[in-house]
């Protein structure tokens, strides 16, 4: 059963120096909250998993607090690069960064073959390109190969899965007993969920029951760890049915993700200054 | 009216695009043209994001790929490895529409790295995403770049998404399922690939451009057609299609 705690408690008891997170959202319902408190928490060596690493691992990447990025498209959507993630990669600032890359089929399938249980998944996917030729060059083992099917003898590719050991996401909402709900573009956050040891999941309210939505996902309050409530915790990211995306603070977030001192100057006024309950603004 | 060169990309890009087809997008340019070609001559055109918003009918530009409306005015949302497992893998969409940083003259797509190597490369760029996949399973694919000497190259620094490799019968060897790259739409005109070699070569030409700036701005030892068409400038409906949904200009 999942238990509904503060934000700051939920982020300190399940997650800890050296893991591997998986703060996932596609686009939409981006746990940004929870990925500041892991900021204010100072945890240092984790291995980040995600498909888009977005502002949100930008800022955590900036912050010191990744050893590792596993990761399928690190840009600004719309807007450019990712400032921090290309200075950690380009000049080890402010730590090295390892990285280990993949397409956005292949991240999927690795969530799925975690969810099920399983080692690998198989996907058409990555025959001919660098990633399958490089895939462990950066260091650890290879996590592409290729795979003949035992039945037709076709050639395809296997990766292998992620089990990260906390998943984190955002949800439109919880009921009392910590089931979750959420809808709208629901990316890979049931497979992030159910591939990881433990789970945090923020929301948007807790409400007394959960009357159904079309296309809803609905996640059992017994595979969910920590449920916390965080009105807006998507910020700048959006909460479909609660906030429209931010675009503004996106495209903002270039000018102060370029330059290393207003980086630092964002996460002292923005992060390190707030408490857990006063949202950060990106405006520096 | 007076219209830009990107304009005209955009415009070219659009038409490249018929009534009915399904058709992967990506972000940026590939999305504008994809929004213009349903707001004109194409408005059953079937717009399909890799966050799994499948139908969308966007009334302006989307940001990101995951905008709010794409999710309101879709036909259905699914969830990230159904897009790519049940609809991308098997070859029911018709056309991936795509962009690049570098592209060679076999169509390959490097979006990863460009300088240095893969370990300490010299600019990192944004990586895969989705393209990979769609490059190899969309019946067709379009690419859609400005043309330069440092987008255009012999041989692009990182294959992040294959287009024809180094030549005939590599996508059959390496099994991909679709036909590869069949027009790269630039702001110079259009490229198609050799019907023998599968090399790029530029068939089509905007209004006023020559075939000689064409291969100043290529990287490669560019093939000009015997006779290349002479694209039609934007039309005054196109042009206001475009600017109506807020395309940049530049």
């Amino acid at each position: 059963m999942a238990e509904i705690v503060s934000l700051a408690d939920a982020v300190g008891r399940a997650i800890h120096d050296g893991d591997a997170v998986a703060m996932e959202g596609f686009t939409h319902l981006i746990p940004f909250a929870a990925g500041h408190e892991v900021i204010r928490q100072r945890r240092r060596d984790l291995t980040l998993i995600r498909m888009t690493p977005d502002l949100i691992y930008d800022q955590l990447i900036g912050a010191g607090c990744a050893r590792k990025l596993i990761f399928s498209w690190g840009g600004n959507p719309g807007v450019g690069s990712l400032h921090r993630f290309r200075d950690a990669v380009e000049h080890a600032w402010p730590v090295p960064l390892q990285i280990e890359e993949h397409s956005h089929a292949g991240m999927a399938n690795r969530y799925v073959a975690g969810a099920s249980g399983l080692p690998f998944a198989v996907l058409r996917g990555y025959r001919g390109t660098g990633l399958e030729t490089l895939s462990g060059a950066a260091g650890g083992a290879p996590t592409i190969k290729p795979i003949t099917c035992p039945f037709t003898g076709e050639v395809l590719t296997a990766v292998s899965a992620l089990r990260p050991d906390v998943a984190v996401i955002h949800a439109q909402r919880a009921d009392r007993a910590g089931n979750v709900q959420l809808w709208g573009i629901t990316g890979v956050q049931k497979e992030a969920v159910l591939a990881s040891r433990r789970s945090v999941v923020t929301v948007e309210e807790i409400v007394d029951e959960l009357d159904p939505r079309p296309g809803a996902v609905v996640l059992p309050s017994w595979t969910v760890t920590y449920v916390a409530q965080v009105p807006d915790g998507a910020r700048p990211s959006y909460a479909l049915g609660y906030s429209v995306r931010d675009n503004d603070s996106y495209v903002a977030w270039d000018a102060i993700a370029r330059d290393r001192d207003a980086f630092t100057r964002w996460l002292d006024e923005q992060i390190y200054a707030m408490s857990v309950t006063t949202g950060p603004a990106v405006q520096p | 009216m007076t219209y830009s060169a990107d304009e005209m990309m955009t415009v070219s890009a659009a038409r490249a695009l018929r009534d009915g087809m399904t058709c992967f997008v990506g972000i940026g340019r590939p999305s504008a043209a994809a929004n213009l070609a349903r707001a004109t001559h194409a408005p059953s055109l079937v717009l399909i994001y890799e966050s799994g918003t499948l139908g969308a009918k966007p009334d302006r530009l989307p940001l990101s790929i995951g905008d709010g409306m794409l999710a309101e005015t879709a036909d259905a949302v699914v969830s990230v490895p159904e897009i790519f497992n049940y609809w991308l893998q098997p070859g029911r969409i018709d056309v991936g529409f795509l962009g690049a940083a570098q592209i060679d003259k076999f169509g390959n797509i490097n979006t990863t790295i460009v300088g240095g190597d893969y370990l300490s490369p010299k600019v990192r760029l944004p990586g895969a995403g989705g393209a990979p996949e769609i490059a190899a399973s969309c019946r067709e694919v379009i690419v859609v770049v400005r043309q330069s000497h440092r987008s255009f190259v012999e041989r692009v620094d990182f294959v992040t998404s294959v287009g024809y490799g180094s030549g005939p019968g590599d996508r059959e060897r390496l099994g991909l399922t679709g036909a590869g790259p069949q027009k790269i739409i630039t702001d110079l005109g259009v490229l198609e690939p050799d019907p023998e070699t599968l090399e790029f070569t530029m068939t089509g030409l905007y209004p006023g451009v020559s075939a000689s700036a064409a291969k100043e701005r290529t990287g490669w030892d560019l093939a000009i057609a015997a006779d290349p068409e002479i694209i039609a400038a934007p039309t005054p409906a196109e042009l206001s299609a475009l600017r109506a949904f807020g395309a940049s200009k530049e």
